[in-house]
């Protein structure tokens, strides 16, 4: 789960980062008043779960509360890589003198923490690590241990010539460190991490992802969710107990299983469908997750056929039927459904499904190919 | 010959008297498993009944289990906020091999876990994995006997269901298995592709390897390279999450491409370069393995 700049903002502070006070608006009027406050200049910042938001205008400077108030109109409202701009952020502006990169992720390779941190700051660093990858440094954090004083410093060192910058830099790093291990996080990022003209380190921008497997233990992360900032299926998916991701295409897809789901999508493709969605109705499924994975896929209206591939395990294709009749006499459902079902209590699947006048394909294959042909009928 | 599990394979299972649990034991030993022992803290002393009269004893940690059956593996059902420690605790009892099948385990909680169990020198499969079926011998985890058969080819897989289709298609052709391994699908994982291949390498009936993998990191990008330089062994590709779109979660944890790292275009690529074949669809691979065979 992405969080917000502000909110991210808010986790370093707690953790005794510097990072300068800033203040989250609304509307133009409430950023001109904020921007009044501090002192008359300020910058704008787009608040979406987004890179690139400089580049597409997201990010502006203000000199004065009515530029705030007539930026923060253009930004609101904006659109960024398909996501809607519905709050900015307001922070001081600063005399910058250096601008450095500093992140930290769960790395698969290492199987660890890892630190990496750069004098490229303020760029996309993903760049950096395809064209300069020199220009990295990397660190393996043994999570028995934590960040060791002198793995910091080394760090802090590699960022900054002089000692007192490096030392601070490194004293970041701690608590960069703290608040990526005591929230859960799989994804801290400082770009850029600052040094001022005065000889300051901050942190002036903020990006936190946390992993979505420790929400259960955190609530008051769970809290800081925006639902404005993802569409309104992923969020019911979310509450159904459904993985959802939304596509472009029209063929609606069902599928037990996360591999099974993509490798459906692809297949739809391969015929020359295009994938309405990603859905994986999970293991048990109950008749109820399929009524909902159903509401949530024929909600959308470009979906012109819905696919169902069941590879029945754990998941039972007999509750699969009983949810697919159940929807369907629930909705009217207008686009055709059809079905491909195999595995545990298959037969009994077919009974609920043929008293109901449904038919069922046994192969992956033959469905995807028939649904790719009626989606383009 | 097989890898991992086999006829000799004596397990504990973790969180027996849970629902998942119950369940599994029940079809393990119905598929010939050596069930030895159960582990459920506070429930120890009591008896779990399985098919055919089997009669596995509860124990309440895992030292008492493994000394009392003599077990050499677990696998493990706990629900996520117990699964780190029910690992780190399986490594300490002195079984060999470790199973986790359970999803949604933090990944900071598998990264201590990860370490502890790599000091004490035991293999963990998964988490977040269907678990491991050495057809005619022995199924550990979740994956049913009834889509296996024995036969001359290794699978080894990222994902459940899709692991379970292949499979599914291979027995439907004739085309039987020495092995078939989950290796999960979270970020943090304790046996990788790599280490499953080797294990296929060396196994003197395994003559072709069917690998599954899907978007996400580059796992299967080492695993091509090592194949590539240091084994003789045939090996089938399929990747999954080719329309996937970047920086999404595709339900797995570690399904997600992040900027230009980890898409199926570059898996499959490393697949083509280090000989790997590489099927587009599932069914293909039935075609591929059919030729590898030949």
């Amino acid at each position: 789960m992405n969080l917000h700049e502000f909110q991210a903002r808010e986790l370093f502070r707690d953790a005794g980062m510097p990072v300068p006070p800033g203040r989250v608006a609304t509307t133009p009027e409430e950023a001109a008043a904020i921007t009044a406050d501090m002192g008359g200049a300020a910058v704008v910042k787009a608040q979406v779960h987004s890179g690139g938001r400089g580049k597409a205008g997201g990010v502006k400077l203000a000199g004065t509360p009515e530029e705030a108030e007539t930026h923060t109109r253009a930004i609101l409202g904006m659109t960024i890589r398909g996501l809607t701009v519905h709050k900015v952020l307001l922070v001081p502006l600063e005399n910058i003198a250096g601008e450095r990169y500093v992140g930290i992720l769960v790395d698969r390779a290492v199987q660890a923490p890892l630190f990496m941190v750069s004098r490229e700051g303020g760029v996309d660093i993903e760049e950096v690590a395809a064209t300069n990858p020199a220009a990295i440094t990397k660190l393996r954090v043994d999570p028995r241990f934590g960040l060791l004083p002198h793995q910091a410093y080394r760090l802090g060192r590699a960022l900054f010539d002089a000692p007192s910058l490096a030392r601070q830099c490194a004293a970041v790093l701690s608590q960069l460190y703290q608040v990526f291990m005591n929230n859960g996080a799989s994804l801290c990022e400082v770009n850029p991490l600052i040094a001022t003209e005065a000889g300051e380190v901050k942190a002036i921008d903020a990006k936190v992802t946390i992993d979505g497997n420790e929400l259960f233990r955190r609530p008051r992360l769970e809290s800081l969710r925006d639902p404005d900032a993802e569409p309104l299926a992923e969020t019911r998916a979310r509450a159904a107990g459904l993985s959802f991701v939304k596509l472009d295409g029209n063929v609606g897809c069902c599928v037990n299983g996360a591999g099974l789901a993509m490798a459906t999508m692809d297949l739809v493709k391969y015929y020359g469908g295009e994938p309405a969605n990603f859905l994986d109705i999970g293991g048990s499924s109950n008749p109820d997750k399929v009524v909902a994975a159903l509401e949530i896929i024929t909600a959308d209206p470009s979906v012109q056929v819905i696919l169902f591939n069941i590879f029945g395990g754990i998941t039972r294709c007999d509750d699969v039927a009983r949810g697919i009749v159940e929807a369907t006499k629930r909705a009217d459902i207008r686009a055709p459904i059809l079905i491909r079902l195999t595995g545990t209590n298959e037969a009994r699947a077919r009974d609920i499904l043929a008293a109901e006048g449904f038919s069922a394909f046994t192969s992956m294959d033959d469905v995807v190919r028939a649904a790719v042909e009626r989606a383009a009928a | 010959m097989s890898i991992f599990v086999d006829e000799s394979t004596r397990v504990v299972v973790q969180g027996i008297t849970g629902r998942d649990g119950s369940f599994h034991t029940a079809r393990m030993i119905d598929y010939g498993t050596h069930v030895v022992a159960g582990v459920t803290p506070g429930k120890g002393g009591r008896v779990v009944e399985g098919p055919g009269g089997a009669r596995v004893p509860v124990f309440d940690t895992m030292n008492d289990a493994v000394a009392a059956s003599g077990a050499n593996a677990s696998v493990i059902y706990v629900p996520p906020p117990f699964a780190a420690s029910a690992i780190m605790e399986a490594a300490e009892s002195g079984v060999e091999f470790i199973v986790c099948i359970t999803e949604g385990v933090p990944v900071l909680d598998m990264t201590r876990a990860y370490a502890f169990v790599a000091d004490h020198g035991v293999r963990l499969l998964g988490p977040n994995c269907p678990g491991v079926i050495s057809p005619g011998k022995a199924t550990v985890g979740i994956i049913s006997g009834d889509i296996v058969t024995p036969g001359p080819v290794g699978v080894v897989s990222r994902s459940g269901t899709l692991t379970y289709e292949a499979v599914g298609q291979l027995t439907g052709a004739g085309i039987g298995q020495t092995t078939c391994v989950g290796i999960g699908g979270d970020p943090i994982i304790g046996t990788t592709f790599i280490d499953c291949l080797r294990a296929f390498a060396e196994d003197a009936e395994t003559r072709a390897v069917v690998m599954i993998g899907e978007i996400g990191g580059t796992d299967e990008q080492e695993a091509a390279e090592f194949a590539g330089h240091s084994l003789d062994l045939p090996i089938i590709g399929f990747i999954a999450g080719q329309t996937a779109p970047p920086g999404r979660r595709m339900g797995h944890a570690g399904a997600i491409i992040s900027g230009s790292s980890g898409t199926a275009e570059e898996k499959i690529r490393a697949f083509r370069e280090n000989g790997i074949g590489v099927a587009r669809r599932p069914v293909d691979i039935v075609h591929l393995t059919r030729e590898a065979l030949r």
